[in-house]
């Protein structure tokens, strides 16, 4: 039996939007099928092993708790993480977990927090309203075709896209990135980023399944059916909410 | 000043009563109107208040604290201003103020006692420059609308530092660091001495309030848990007992930063299911047994806090305990209502729930009643509900895993509850989803169990709303609704 190795980074500090419940799911996911499942957290100041993990996640926090982990992330796992998005381990950040997977925050004059660069993003945080609101993106993942992802984004954040990154997905309600480039999250390879909370998946069930599938390096047609019949339920519900 | 004000008083009674008559119903809709007339009303309209006015403010609690102060003021013969449904803004304050002025400058009253939204408590502290403010805790609720903790959190120090008078006491939940942190610089200008030697008259020093009863310590912090960091310095606090969410007894190893010793406390706490709590009740005049008739550890922090106000407004011990033991459920919260035909009567009880240490609360509570339960969950995503339900993902729901026999989703969000409680652990053949509130209410009552166990319904704010105008409309509940 294969087990699905999750990695939460700073559960205790990096939970803001309910990050909990993008856990949760993915555990009870591969009980549900059988699949063995282990959660280890690491938390401020602990060594991070890259390969001994499938999925490494990090949720949002408040700016506080969000400073602390972004020294700490350089100081002690961007070497792992590195390692570990080399050998195409998945990493989901969500929030101001994306923007640590970044390449840095502005956060006002003067303070810049440093990002672990795994994606090229560069975010600043302008003198403007917070976008807030419930959202909506089509993502596209190649062989696994086109899809609808729903949740909720709040962020103060506006974040950029470097020339050569691409989006996890394109606006189809709400704010996106940065309100303007229709533009939402950023993926390379494996290693995703958005906005997207709500908590992202148990209102988005076919990416969960994606995730848990990647992670363990087969096609999601391999994993065993389950009756989504409530999760599909949240998904439209989700998309009503956005405005589709 | 008052001659001008006349006409403008009228005006906005006007506007209020057209809007009524086009069944708005809207309690903040006259005070709206007068405030953009007149923008200090509420200053204006608070100083005709001989006894000047208290403030309360909390994530959780504020309309049951109020009641329960309420409860002890009016049995004193205190004639009250009080904001009693809950209309927490500007607009609702200013309402409650105008229904009350008469005249060119009298008021039916002489005392105000209004609870206030935590976004409006420095700006409404500022125009009323409350004799006392009462701060109970700080949780996280709605990040759309009220951003991070710590927003509200320096907006209350701000209002501390810059409105609250000398001579105005001050009100603080001493098991709370981020709210008992606020009293930090008024403790020290009253001298050390004041709030640990228990003399809440003397000086103006903070009057705090707080838990010490070793069993009701959780094993662990709940996983929701905010203010885990000293205000003061930025360390992690040591917790050597955590009560309810983050409030509990803490350290700062680093800068020594500790819980203030409080002048108000319960001890020997006994939770009885969802309907009563007792403890003991230590205050600087002495000690006394109270009897609860509202259930869960948080009534009891909302009974304290409520203690400890009237106690620095200098009620007498045996007042206070009278008063706590005559509280009704404040709109919403514990409400109990009879449902159904009258030869099958059965009781709904509504538990208002909106953010994780609330509703972690609740659910608390009713795992303490035995045997298997019928819930109906009611989740709007409505403005005032908080536009993002992500929070119902940080509530234990896991606590009341096979402990339910029916589960009935309702609201705007009726599925993502439902799927929330199919992860938390619930069976999804005992989980129904149905958005139409009405429908998923008769729906609930015609499977109801034999021996007529209590429908337990948990809705959020505008779902509570809904669901007790559908019961008034119903009919079958007038006795039960105040």
């Amino acid at each position: 039996m294969s087990t699905l190795r999750v990695c939460a980074l700073y559960p205790d500090l990096m939970n803001i939007y309910a990050d909990r419940g993008n856990l949760l799911v993915l555990e009870r996911r591969c009980a549900w099928r059988g699949i063995g499942f282990r959660l280890t957290p690491c938390g401020l100041g602990e060594p991070l092993d890259g390969e001994v993990h499938d999925l490494f996640y990090l949720g949002g926090g408040q700016d506080r708790d969000q400073r602390l982990c972004a020294e700490d992330l350089i100081a002690t796992k961007s070497e792992a993480l590195h390692a570990a998005a080399t050998r195409s381990a998945v990493i989901l950040g969500v929030c101001g977990g994306y923007q640590l997977l970044g390449r840095s925050y502005e956060l006002g004059p003067g303070e810049q927090l440093p990002g672990v660069e795994l994606l090229a993003v560069r975010t600043v945080r302008e003198d403007a309203p917070r976008l807030i609101g419930n959202i909506a993106i089509e993502v596209s993942f190649g062989g696994a075709g086109k899809g609808v992802l729903a949740g909720f984004e709040n962020h103060g954040g506006r974040t950029h896209l470097g020339t050569d990154q691409a989006p996890l997905g394109r606006v189809l309600k709400g704010h996106g990135n940065d309100g303007r480039s229709g533009f939402e999250g950023a993926r390379s390879g494996n290693t995703i980023g958005t906005y997207l909370h709500g908590p992202l998946l148990p209102k988005n069930i076919w990416f969960a399944d994606w995730l848990i599938a990647t992670a363990l390096g087969i096609h999601v047609a391999e994993l065993a059916p389950l009756d989504d019949a409530l999760e599909d339920q949240a998904h439209s519900g989700a998309l009503h909410a956005a405005g589709i | 000043m008052s001659v001008l004000l006349g006409p403008k008083l009228a005006l906005a009674r006007a506007a209020g009563a057209l809007s009524q008559l086009r069944g708005g119903g809207a309690t903040s809709v006259p005070g709206k109107v007068l405030m953009r007339l007149q923008p200090d009303a509420v200053g204006l309209l608070g100083s005709r208040l001989v006894g000047g006015s208290v403030l309360i403010s909390a994530t959780n609690g504020k309309t049951t604290t109020a009641a329960m102060a309420a409860a002890i003021l009016e049995r004193e013969g205190v004639r009250l201003v009080h904001n009693r449904a809950g209309a927490n803004m500007a607009g609702g304050i200013a309402s409650t103020l105008l229904a009350a002025a008469h005249g060119r400058d009298a008021i039916d009253g002489e005392l105000g006692l209004f609870e206030v939204d935590e976004l409006w408590l420095a700006q409404l502290a500022a125009q009323l420059r409350p004799r006392a403010l009462l701060l109970g805790n700080l949780f996280r609720d709605q990040l759309d609308r009220y951003g991070e903790l710590e927003t509200i959190a320096d907006s209350w120090a701000g209002a501390v530092r810059d409105v609250l008078g000398g001579d105005a006491r001050l009100v603080l939940n001493a098991d709370d660091p981020v709210v008992a942190d606020l009293g930090r610089e008024r403790a020290g200008a009253a001298g050390d001495g004041a709030a640990a030697a228990g003399s809440a008259q003397g000086g103006s020093g903070p009057v705090y309030f707080g838990v010490e009863d070793d069993s009701l310590a959780l094993p662990h912090m709940a996983h929701a848990a905010d203010a885990k960091h000293c205000r003061n310095c930025g360390a992690p606090y040591l917790f050597d007992a955590v009560y309810l969410g983050h409030l509990g007894h803490y350290r700062c190893p680093s800068c020594g930063q500790a819980r203030p010793e409080p002048t108000v406390l319960a001890t020997d706490v006994r939770l009885e299911g969802v309907r009563a709590a007792r403890f003991t009740l230590h205050t600087p005049s002495g000690k006394a047994e109270v009897a609860l008739p509202l259930p869960g550890l948080y009534n009891v922090y909302n009974a304290l806090a409520a203690a400890a106000l009237a106690h620095a407004l200098e009620v007498p011990l045996a007042g206070i305990v009278a008063g706590l033991e005559s509280t009704r459920a404040a709109f919403g919260r514990a409400e109990s209502v009879m449902i159904g035909a009258p030869e099958h009567p059965r009781e709904l009880r509504i538990l208002l729930v909106k953010n994780p240490a609330g509703a972690n609360e609740v659910l608390r509570t009713l795992a303490l009643e035995q045997g298997e339960h019928d819930l109906l969950g009611v989740l709007n995503d409505n403005i005032a509900d908080g536009r993002d339900v992500s929070w119902i993902w940080d509530a234990d729901f896991e606590l009341l895993a096979g402990r339910l026999r029916r589960v009935t989703c309702s609201g705007t969000r009726a599925a993502e509850l439902a799927v929330r409680l199919k992860y938390a652990g619930f069976e999804p053949e005992r989980i129904h989803v149905q958005p139409e509130l009405a429908v998923a209410l008769s729906a609930a009552q015609a499977d109801a169990p034999p021996g007529g166990a209590p429908l337990y319904a948990l809705p959020t704010y505008t779902a509570m709303l809904a669901l007790r105008e559908l019961l008034s409309a119903g009919g079958q509940t007038q006795s039960a609704l105040s």
